[in-house]
């Protein structure tokens, strides 16, 4: 009898263990229950929130200064760059996502097409100032007449010129290009003036958001399109654009631009200009607070010209929203509605040299103090946010048709024909369903 | 263990009393604790491997979003595959690559084993060493190697150019096949050693009286490799084939971190684009569909090759 006994406590073990296994392997995942208490706005609630690696750091402060003045806590995971999109993509498949995420501006329609963010029109519609948020970002959160995001963090395209090199080279520092046939001549003089390991300007010539980012401006400068209306139709070989690429691809052949630029993917498209070692470049405004000033970089900001003249920018960074997965709304709207307020824009972002979110308070008691910031927030009134559905798997995606088309046009021999051979390409690809 | 002493008794009693109750009773015990003791690996053979590979199946013959409810569009997302010119590309590359670094890995493990294959001094030393790459996880090993190829801060750029033997403007990730053969160089680096080790099993498996009669009869070292080592490493040979055919046709980290697939998608993988397809376009669909024909070409490798090998045997 005992052994009986021995081998149903066994088998009893056994069963059990099993039965313990199979829980483990198929109960995971599920930790957002028991967080929808809070009905309503600033309760204490735990609210989670993803951003990206590259604008973390105005995230961040703008959490720190929230959790310290209000019962809701919110807990901030920056995520690589280069890996937000797939993160994204994997927590919405599996019903994961934060309550709160930033997206870099230009996915956002991507995001609301795909049902990622909740609906807050009439969130957004109740508050006082919402005429004054950034346009470009709120359009690019609005899908089918119904809004989904506001803007969070602002990133520009302009051009940094280091006035050291400029004097090296017998430029006048007070004056920076107002063409792009004058940036180009300034960057020319820089390498041939100055030399060595100075170049005269810089590029990211594998990285097709860099370009997107510091290309297109010249373009819009000059009155043309790189897309139609609604982002189906590339027009990249327009006149005004092959003339804009035209001057790049004769600043890469006269070796004005250093060879190294030809693998850049992106990771440090910026570390250069910082080291004192290129004259004149398109740059991200985010990283004006950590340019150097010493005797090797002093920077000069100045808007980003057409060929003729002419001046535009690429208003970049991040919208935020509400995830459609969410349980507590009103808690994560209690935190998004803040980060737009006159407090958060004027004590977090402008103390700090960052471009607001609200053109309405663009000039404050910080702002004027730097006039390169004054220009850079003037500067989003006349910049634009390109829209296409498709925007990151068709210009971001370093697998995607974009990088070969601009390289074939900056590195290749023929200009207007590479970008008439790509314009086909990248449609099909803004097309693609 | 209890349970060789248990065994007699319970088969005893079962011939014994078959189709008594208590026999019954013993009988379904014992097939439970069979499906007890089993169970464990079914349960993750099930849950880890035939469940995602039913969902993938039925992920494919759907339109997938992200979030809401799938819908059946059987067979488009098998129709379209012949419409993604990236994918076309990615498959000729990676039989390329499948090839090349086949071949090469191969060769350079054999030449290690033989190398380090007799007992002198110092062996030990080098068997650990060229071991221990295998040791170094395979996407920080592709990082490592990202700063070793840099013109910024890695050093192979500037020792080969005070050797003369690249030029100041060459790039290691610059043109498709310096893109190509840089990995394949840290491929080697970092699996050379771990074959050498599965080579050096089968040659020391190989009787020394072989070597000693055909040295007796006058062989030459060429031909004691050739008619003696090569034949009776096959068994070992056909397993490297099969584990580094399978492997580099489902390349992925190594260009992923390296290359990106630059330049100008040159270096592009089938898993890459699959990847592509899930989490940049958002298309789980045509994403499942990919790895369905991954697979199914994957299995029809493998089955030719052990059939062919078999069949020498």
């Amino acid at each position: 009898m005992a052994g009986v006994q021995l081998r149903r406590a066994r088998t009893g073990v056994v069963l059990a263990i099993t039965c313990l296994l199979l829980l483990s392997a198929c109960g995971g995942g599920d930790d957002s229950s028991g967080q929808s208490q809070g009905a309503s706005g600033d309760t204490g609630a735990t609210i989670t929130m993803w951003t990206r690696s590259a604008t973390e750091a105005a995230s961040r402060r703008l959490v720190e200064r929230y959790n310290a003045t209000h019962k809701n806590k919110v807990e901030l995971t920056p995520i690589p760059t280069d890996n937000y999109q797939p993160r994204i993509a994997a927590a919405a498949g599996a019903k994961n996502l934060p309550d709160v995420f930033a997206a870099d501006v230009i996915f956002m329609p991507q995001y609301t097409s795909k049902g990622l963010f909740l609906d807050i029109t009439d969130r957004i519609d109740a508050l006082p100032f919402k005429d004054n948020l950034a346009p470009s970002h709120v359009e690019l959160g609005t899908f089918e007449g119904r809004k989904y995001g506001i803007p969070h963090t602002l990133d520009l395209s302009v051009i940094f010129y280091n006035k050291v090199l400029y004097e090296k080279a017998g430029l006048d520092p007070e004056k920076p290009p107002t063409t792009l046939k004058e940036f180009a001549e300034h960057a020319r003089t820089v390498r041939e003036k100055v030399g060595g390991n100075v170049y005269g300007t810089f590029s990211g010539l594998s990285c097709g958001g860099c370009i997107v980012f510091t290309y297109w401006p010249s373009v819009w400068a000059a009155g043309g399109e790189v897309m139609n209306e609604d982002g189906s139709q590339s027009t990249i070989d327009s006149p005004e654009s092959v003339a804009v690429f035209e001057t790049w691809n004769q600043l890469w052949k006269d070796g004005v631009i250093p060879a190294s630029a030809r693998d850049e993917a992106g990771p440090t498209w910026t570390s250069f200009f910082p080291k004192g070692t290129i004259g004149v470049m398109p740059m991200p405004s985010t990283t004006l607070g950590q340019m150097p000033d010493n005797d090797k970089v002093k920077v000069g900001v100045a808007p980003i010209p057409g060929p003729d003249g002419g001046e535009s920018t690429f208003v970049g960074g991040d919208s935020i929203g509400i995830s459609a997965t969410s349980k507590q709304p009103d808690a994560a709207w209690d935190f998004l509605s803040w980060t737009v307020s006159d407090e958060a824009q004027v004590e977090v972002l402008a103390k700090n040299k960052d471009v607001l979110a609200r053109p309405d308070l663009a000039s404050n008691k910080y702002s004027s103090a730097d006039e390169r910031v004054v220009l850079m927030n003037e500067m989003v009134g006349k910049g634009r946010t390109p829209f296409a559905l498709n925007f990151g798997q068709t210009y971001n995606d370093p697998n995607g048709p974009w990088i070969p088309v601009l390289r074939d046009a900056i590195l290749g021999d023929d200009v207007a024909k590479a970008l008439q051979e790509g314009a086909p390409k990248l449609t099909q690809s803004l097309q693609q369903q | 263990m209890s349970a060789t002493s248990t065994r007699p008794p319970d088969t005893a009693a079962a011939r014994r009393s078959a189709t008594s109750p208590a026999g019954r009773a013993m009988r379904r015990a014992r097939a439970l604790k069979g499906i007890g003791y089993t169970a464990p690996t079914a349960a993750i053979v099930v849950v880890l491997f035939l469940a995602p590979l039913v969902l993938v199946f039925w992920m494919s013959l759907n339109r997938w979003p992200l979030l809401g409810a799938p819908r059946v569009n059987a067979p488009d997302n098998y129709t379209r595959i012949p419409d993604n010119p990236l994918f076309l590309d990615a498959v000729r590359f990676t039989l390329k690559y499948t090839v090349i670094v086949t071949v090469m890995l191969l060769l350079v493990a054999l030449g290690l084993a033989l190398l380090v294959q007799e007992r002198r001094r110092g062996t030990g030393f080098f068997r650990t060493t060229y071991l221990l790459p295998s040791g170094v996880g395979f996407a920080a090993a592709a990082l490592l190697f990202y700063g070793f190829y840099s013109t910024e801060i890695g050093p192979i750029h500037g020792i080969l150019r005070s050797l003369g033997l690249i030029e100041e403007t060459f790039s290691f990730r610059g043109t498709p096949n310096s893109a190509l053969f840089s990995t394949i160089a840290l491929v080697i680096w970092r699996f050379a050693g771990f074959q050498m080790l599965i080579l050096l099993t089968g040659l020391q498996s190989i009787p020394l009286e072989l070597y000693e009669a055909a040295r007796v009869d006058g062989a030459s070292r060429w031909q004691a490799f050739r008619r003696i080592t090569l034949p009776l490493l096959r068994p070992t040979l056909a397993l490297l084939l099969v584990l580094s055919v399978s492997g580099s046709l489902l390349a992925f980290d190594q260009f992923f971190i390296l290359t990106q697939g630059q330049p100008d998608n040159s270096t592009l993988t089938m898993v890459m684009v699959i990847y592509r397809e899930a989490f940049f376009r958002f298309d789980l669909g045509a994403a499942a569909a990919l790895s369905v024909v991954v697979l199914l070409v994957l299995v029809a490798l493998n089955a030719l090759q052990l059939r062919v090998l078999r069949r020498r045997d």
